[in-house]
């Protein structure tokens, strides 16, 4: 069953006097219940973009996003409407994503409450997410980075969503806890029978925790799939890039291979295939048309 | 920092003060504050004269019997200083709470629902800001009748712009922030959102003000009662007392002494604001810490 549906997504930054940037650039993406879903792709190409659309922070300026069949309506002054709270975010920056005058404890029964839930305490959501239950009555800045994602995801986890959304929710914390806050939301996503769209740039931890990987690039997705046959056989040349440039631990002395150039300008993407000035494989059709199609936008992977 | 640890010289109590009010102006500060405020608490006990009774000779120059003298209708001014701490001290109090009150509520709407609420609030305030503080207050004062209430709605209307100018800064710094953003995903309205997530956030900065501001509300405030726009005859305001001691200049004590009241609370508070802003304001902690006594 379809979750969250994206459709031809897209978002445009506008700010007066600079030329319009499109975040997101005709984006299309699903999740299923139960599933979890890599976005990966380099910092600028609008995976937090994609993110904050579909929680309903910022307006799309065309294309559809639904949740459980209904259209996400953007976020304004009024309420969130009940039926899209469903969809709860963890943030990337832990330093900012809890309130520093309140408790942790109060905070998360504020996802309880969310949920109508009178029967869990925070110290039992706590308690899930692997932290002592007495830590609900303490205030954010006695924790570290890594604990306090914990407790962000303990009070988006009380208003049981059925769709968590990371946005890039391991990016500040160290090594050592990457792994683990990764794993832990994954569990905890699955446990629950939630949909987790797992935003991320780095590969590695996405390959452990996600049933289905989606590669962005400039706006736009350029390869999904099974992460297991994505990992064995990239078709995109991106992918194959992003693979690349994974270094390797065995001891061999070689170093990853790296993608030449930069992420081009979202606000003046190159014309026809967005990749092709970075390509390795670039051709003719390339310069000229864009590969408008899936599960592969490449010229090289046209569907017959 | 470790060598005063190990090695203190005087007071246990002053050790324990936190580094930013270990300075002179600051204890000074607070030593003059507390004073006077126990001074408007105690005001009747510690008045050796009634303050409106005119039984002394007049204009008696300051000695043993009367230390700060009398004025020309023969009234104790210690006493009335003493009690003119009762009238200015709380209405000065008041009048900042009430700033802070109405200006921070603004200043918050402000920058949380932006747009047209942004628009008018600010433009009110701007068109505030436009005069001169005292002349506006002045205008309004004389508009709604001389009365020491009137006066405090007059400073009102000149006072909260400044709060509410601080606290829409704060406001829009603030409500993009991840925790405010996750508070609205759980289903928090503005409302509850502004309450619990916003507003206790920006405190700390708007009370420095509110602080500093004190000095001020004081001075505006005595300055329309010794313009007649405030306090009335007899009460014993400071402002209006200066105003009585300039008739009659050739007994300097009429004017000098609730001048002096008004300068000590307006330099203490100043002091505490001050002290406050440094102690909340992480780039000068280092260079407090270096000076702390």
């Amino acid at each position: 069953m379809t979750l969250l549906k994206v459709d031809d997504l897209v978002v445009e930054h506008r700010t007066p006097g600079r030329p319009v940037v499109r975040a997101v650039a005709g984006a299309s993406l699903s999740v299923a219940a139960g599933e979890v879903v890599g976005l990966v792709g380099e910092s600028g190409c609008g995976k937090s973009t994609l993110a904050r659309t579909v929680c309903g922070i910022g307006r799309p300026a065309s294309g559809t996003v639904s949740f459980q069949g209904r259209p996400v309506t953007p976020l304004g002054l009024r309420r969130r409407d009940p039926s899209l709270t469903g969809i709860q975010m963890v943030f990337q920056d832990p330093y900012a994503s809890l309130n520093p005058r309140r408790r942790v404890g109060d905070q998360i029964a504020d996802g309880l409450r969310t949920a109508a839930d009178t029967s869990t305490t925070p110290a039992d959501l706590l308690d899930r997410v692997g932290l002592p239950r007495e830590f609900a009555t303490r205030y954010p800045h006695e924790f570290s980075g890594g604990q306090r994602q914990r407790i962000a995801i303990a009070r988006a986890l009380a208003a049981r969503p059925s769709l968590l959304i990371g946005d890039e929710p391991i990016s500040a914390l160290d090594a050592s806890a990457q792994a683990q806050v990764a794993r832990l939301m994954r569990d905890l996503a699955v446990e629950s029978g939630a949909g987790l769209l797992f935003i991320s740039h780095d590969l590695s931890v996405v390959r452990l925790i996600a049933d289905r990987i989606a590669v962005m690039y400039l706006g736009k997705i350029v390869e999904t799939g099974r992460t297991d046959e994505v990992w064995a056989d990239p078709r995109h040349p991106y992918t194959r890039a992003l693979l690349g440039a994974i270094p390797a631990p065995d001891g061999a002395g070689v170093l990853p291979a790296e993608l030449p150039g930069d992420v081009p300008d979202p606000a003046s993407p190159p014309a026809g295939c967005r990749f092709h000035p970075r390509c390795p494989k670039v051709m003719d059709v390339c310069r000229e048309r864009e590969p408008e199609f899936g599960p592969v936008a490449c010229w090289l992977h046209e569907p017959a | 920092m470790r060598r005063r640890q190990t090695a203190p010289r005087t007071g246990g109590l002053l050790r324990r003060l936190p580094e930013a009010w270990r300075r002179p102006l600051a204890i000074a500060g607070g030593v003059v504050a507390i004073a006077w405020i126990l001074i408007a608490l105690a005001a009747p006990v510690l008045a050796p004269h009634d303050p409106l009774a005119q039984e002394l000779p007049r204009l008696a120059p300051p000695g043993p019997g009367h230390w700060f003298g009398t004025d020309q209708l023969g009234r104790d001014i210690l006493s009335r200083v003493l009690y003119g701490a009762r009238v200015s001290i709380p209405l000065t109090l008041l009048l900042v709470a009430l700033s802070v009150l109405i200006g921070g509520l603004l200043g918050a709407c402000a920058g949380y629902f932006g747009k047209w609420v942004d628009e008018t609030i600010m433009r009110l305030a701007d068109l505030v800001f436009a005069f001169p503080t005292i002349i506006l207050a002045m205008v309004v004062a004389a508009a709604l009748g001389a009365s020491l209430g009137n006066a405090v709605l007059a400073v009102l209307v000149v006072a909260w712009p400044a709060y509410a100018r601080v606290t829409r800064g704060l406001v829009l710094g603030i409500r993009e922030r991840e925790f405010v953003v996750s508070g609205r995903l759980l289903g928090f309205s503005a409302w509850r959102s502004l309450r619990v997530d916003v507003l206790p956030n920006v405190t700390g900065p708007v009370m420095v003000l509110a602080t500093l501001d004190i000095g001020t509300a004081l001075l505006l405030l005595s300055g329309l009662s010794f313009l007649g726009l405030g306090a009335k005859p007899p009460s014993p305001e400071w402002g209006a007392m200066v105003a009585s001691g300039v008739e009659v200049f050739d007994s300097w004590w009429v004017a000098t002494f609730p001048g002096l009241a008004i300068l000590t609370v307006v330099l203490a508070f100043n002091f505490l604001g001050d002290t406050l802003r440094d102690a909340l304001d992480p780039r000068t902690a280092r260079a407090i810490k270096e000076r702390a006594i």
